[in-house]
């Protein structure tokens, strides 16, 4: 049994338009110490499908309108807001994209780090800051002891998503979600982030969800892959598969926009393609045709007619094109 | 070290606004029509142009403007305000025998105005459309719509008037007799209506923006990340939320201590409140000038004061106030 | 598994004059409607009340105390056996004046103040923001107590008196306002092409600071009237006139006696600063651009 099971997954938003599907009949598993890669430009859903597992999806805007999520054989689409709150923080973690934002600014992170310990370990006061500090240590901010005390606003916006990580490590999660954990971040401190997250789950053997726009990252990070594209999967399989060979051309024009990849993998692509035109509106989604029509270079009459099927290849690598044999 | 000497900074600071009321204390005494000497020929029944003369020369009244002024706010330096020939006494001690009562009736209206808006902003925050933000909202209309003298006179009519719940008058009941405890019960039978009259226009201030803020932080990053740490809704809403919303509502009351003290003037004239109120409106009648600017004297210093404290409040609730920026 | 899709045409805008779109988003505040003709009916009654009523206010005309309803006085007679309804009447007339001129008086200093500071920012914001904060420490209500005091009773007076201690808010939205106006581009473009000061100040940067300044300034009149009506409650009222408050006070301690004397012109006070506050938020959500573009 996979760790984590996401089936036939419909999350529904409710704008001032209407009803919009943002996401839209995802299906995937993450097995245990895996690292799968959501991949997509901004507004494809990834963020949507994090906050649905972790149940934190908007009150009253989105909501689980479909399909399944199974943790350890568990649903989680029914579960109970308490159950919900043991699994969240302590099992299933989440790191965000803002760390300017996302510590409290008016508590330390000493505090914000203990305080997950004595929700979900029942430590004592000082066990639990002893704990936060020796966190600290392990996403290496240097004097850990003196940091615990400091607040948010005191720190660098790269020691702030350390923190975050420490938060988020703090109960030895089976499950890490990262929201475009660097996104906000300097180059460098980015490598560093990731370098930190890589040597964590070497360490903890933690499974980790990274939601990212970055194929750089992913080829570094990732083991599997799924490319969103408008709130569907557009192909899902192994990194380096998808990266050779890539069967959507929407998975092809995003590798061929990341230079430092095509030059190892590729030698026939000398040139850098931009991807044309832009992510449909809300309004779009949930029309059944290949959303990503308008934008494709390869476009038929069928691909405007229905919604395409789900091709598989070897592997396990899908992909959601009607053309997807011919590339 | 930091804090303290921003601290200083505004101790300084406050002294020159306070400097700034005296210059315009004596300023107003000195361009009003009549002076000491008018007052004091008034009350011997009239006096002519020579015992007048005599009189200004006295007090110092023939000097230049300036010189005045000086002497004014060195007397001041000692605490010394001036003289009341109204009630016969100097002024400081008139205004410090009635200070209290009024310092009593403003802290502990303001004190219930913040706790019960802030409870009941933060509940309704939860529920922006529930049947208590409708209140809120309902009472922050009345709060600012009605004159704050006639609720206290319909509570009046009705509290004190109608069920005899409160006494309709005064600060304590001199007839009554016993112990700390009998005295307390007593004064806050007295107090109860004033307090609530008075913190009603303050209540709707603060339950509605802490409502707002409250609504704001819900729906920030940090109370975000909370909910994914899995604390449980009392942790993240009275700990994490309602510690950042705090501070604008904390701000807005230090801004209102002026008006938590204008307000308190009508309250005291509607419950005979024995404090710097009534005995405004009364030296007012009686044109006592020096009284009247002595109470604008230290209403001002009272709401200096109360600023330096909101700012302590302050720093204790957001670090990032006063810290590096 | 794809339901419906959901195909939303888009609206062409229409073009609109910017009074009817703000007329528009004004209607649908149906408590600022509702408000509005409340108020249009207040001052009427204010304009053409006497005429329609001519009852003398000072005069006697009943025993004293008669309860509202009886010998055909509909809000029955005070302390001195006047004419409720007529005293209420013609205290509307006092009461708005008074409100409007002074509202006018603070708006005038606040705006004056709050554009030299944000406009010329440096020292004399310095000055200005200081001048403001002073008046901030001032308890309003004392402070207009003793202006009165030491310089008479009169309306002018009263109104002077009101205006002048509570300008300070519109003193710092119109500062607010113009620091973050001044650095718009084509304030600078106006800038470059050599636009003198004061026609940038008053003629390129005020029109576009007016909306929240229009808000603020309607509360300013319901919280003039609020004034006054304290200001008279305490007697510093010129006695030649009637208005809301001065009603209160004067039969204030007849409540015993007969509590309408008191409750009937309060009620008065209050639909009329309810119904001010109420078009207040009309106007905000009229003229406040963020909410437009939802």
């Amino acid at each position: 049994m996979a760790l984590l099971e996401v089936e036939n997954l419909r999350i529904e938003l409710t704008t001032r338009d209407g009803t919009a599907p943002v996401i839209d009949d995802l299906s995937f598993t993450l097995e245990a110490e895996e690292t799968l890669s959501f991949v997509g430009e901004s507004g494809c859903g990834k963020s949507m499908t994090a906050l649905a597992l972790m149940g934190l999806l908007p009150e009253g805007i989105g909501r689980v309108a479909g399909g399944h999520i199974r943790f350890n054989g568990e649903e989680l689409t029914t579960a109970t807001p308490a159950r919900l709150r043991e699994i969240r923080g302590n099992d299933i973690s989440m790191i965000f994209q803002e760390p300017m934002t996302s510590l409290n600014p008016v508590f330390t992170v000493g505090e914000q780090i203990a305080e997950v310990l004595r929700a979900h370990q029942g430590l004592s006061r000082s066990a639990a800051w002893d704990q936060a500090v020796e966190l600290l240590d392990a996403v290496r901010i240097p004097n850990p002891k003196g940091r615990a005390g400091d607040y948010p606003f005191q720190m660098s916006g790269g020691q702030r998503q350390r923190a975050m990580i420490a938060i988020a490590l703090a109960c030895q999660p089976k499950i890490l979600i990262a929201d475009e954990p660097t996104t906000a971040l300097d180059v460098t401190v980015q490598a560093q982030i990731f370098d930190l997250l890589r040597d964590l789950r070497r360490q903890t053997g933690t499974s980790i969800i990274m939601i990212t726009h970055d194929m750089g990252a992913v080829a570094e990070m990732a083991e599997r892959m799924i490319v969103m594209y408008a709130g569907r999967q557009a192909e899902i399989g192994p990194v380096e598969q998808i990266i050779d060979h890539a069967r959507h051309p929407y998975t092809q024009g995003l590798i061929s926009c990341v230079p430092h990849i095509q030059a190892v993998l590729t030698d026939d692509r000398p040139d850098l393609v931009e991807v044309p035109g832009i992510v449909p509106s809300l309004r779009e989604f949930g029309k059944d045709q290949c959303l990503f029509a308008s934008r494709c270079a390869h476009v038929t009459q069928t691909c405007l007619d229905a919604r395409p099927p789900q091709k598989a290849f070897s592997a396990g690598q899908i992909a959601d094109c009607w053309h997807a044999e011919a590339f | 070290m930091n804090i303290l000497r921003n601290f200083l900074t505004r101790c300084v600071y406050a002294l020159i606004l306070l400097t700034a009321v005296l210059v315009l204390n004596f300023s107003l005494m000195h361009l009003a029509p009549g002076d000491v000497a008018d007052t004091i020929s008034q009350s011997m029944g009239g006096a002519d142009q020579e015992i007048l003369d005599q009189i200004r020369a006295d007090y110092g009244l023939d000097q230049p403007f300036i010189v005045q002024l000086g002497r004014y706010i060195g007397n001041v330096l000692q605490f010394d305000l001036g003289y009341s020939f109204f009630y016969n006494m100097p002024v400081t001690e008139l205004i410090l025998q009635r200070l209290p009562a009024t310092l009593i009736l403003v802290i502990t209206a303001q004190l219930l105005a913040l706790t019960i808006g802030v409870v009941m902003g933060v509940i309704s925050a939860q529920k922006p459309n529930g049947l208590m933000s409708h209140f809120v909202t309902f009472l922050a209309l009345f709060g600012y719509s009605a004159p704050v003298f006639w609720t206290g006179i319909l509570l009046l009519i009705g509290f004190s008037l109608h069920f005899q719940w409160f006494p309709v008058a005064g600060m304590r009941d001199v007839t009554i007799e016993g112990g700390f405890w009998v005295h307390f019960v007593d004064l806050i039978r007295h107090l109860t209506l004033p307090m609530i009259t008075l913190a009603s226009v303050f209540f709707a201030l603060y339950s509605r923006l802490a409502r707002a803020s409250m609504m704001e932080v819900l729906g920030s990053d940090y109370v975000r990340t909370a909910k994914a740490k899995g604390l449980s809704v009392r942790e993240v809403v009275y700990k994490h939320a309602l510690k950042n919303a705090l501070s604008p509502v904390i701000t807005l009351a230090g801004l209102q201590f002026s008006a938590v003290i204008s307000g308190a003037v009508l309250v005291e004239a509607v419950f005979s409140w024995p404090g710097l109120g009534t005995l405004a409106f009364q030296s007012i009648i009686a044109r006592d000038t020096p009284t009247i600017l002595g109470i604008l004297f230290f209403s001002a210093l009272v709401v200096i004061v109360g600023n330096l404290l909101t700012d302590l409040a302050l720093r204790l609730v957001d670090p990032r106030v006063g810290g590096k920026k | 598994m794809s339901d419906k899709p959901i195909i939303i045409e888009d609206e062409t805008p229409k073009a609109q004059s910017p009074f009817s779109e703000a007329w528009g988003m004004f209607r649908r505040n149906h408590a600022a409607l509702v408000a509005l003709f409340v108020l249009a009916v207040i001052v009427f009654m204010a304009i053409f009340g006497p005429l329609l009523y001519p009852t003398d206010p000072f005069e006697m005309v009943w025993a004293p105390f008669s309860p509202p309803g009886q010998e055909g006085f509909l809000l029955g007679t005070d302390y001195l056996g006047r004419d409720l309804l007529a005293m209420v009447i013609n205290g509307a007339k006092v009461s708005l004046l008074i409100g409007l001129a002074a509202a006018l008086v603070s708006i005038f200093i606040g705006v004056s103040i709050g554009a030299l500071a944000g406009f010329y920012r440096g020292w004399v914001e310095e000055l200005l923001m200081r001048i403001t904060e002073f008046f901030q420490v001032l308890p309003t209500l004392l402070f207009s107590m003793v202006i009165v005091a030491l310089f008479g009773a009169s309306l002018p007076m009263i109104t002077l008196a009101i205006g002048i201690v509570s300008w300070t808010a519109v003193a710092r939205i119109t500062r607010s306002e113009f620091l973050r106006i001044r650095e718009l581009e084509y304030v600078m473009a106006a800038r470059a092409c050599g636009v003198s000061n004061t026609r940038l100040m008053f003629g390129v940067i005020l029109p576009n600071a007016l909306p929240p300044i229009i808000v603020q300034s309607a509360l300013m009149v319901g919280s003039a009237i609020l004034f006054e009506a304290g200001l008279s409650f305490l007697g510093l009222t010129d006695p030649n006139v009637v208005s809301w408050g001065q009603i209160i006070g004067s039969n204030r301690q007849y409540i015993l006696d007969a509590s309408y004397t008191v409750t009937i012109p309060g009620v008065a006070i209050f639909i009329t600063v309810l119904a001010i506050s109420l078009v207040g938020d009309g106007l905000n959500d009229a003229l406040n651009p963020k909410l437009r573009q939802r």
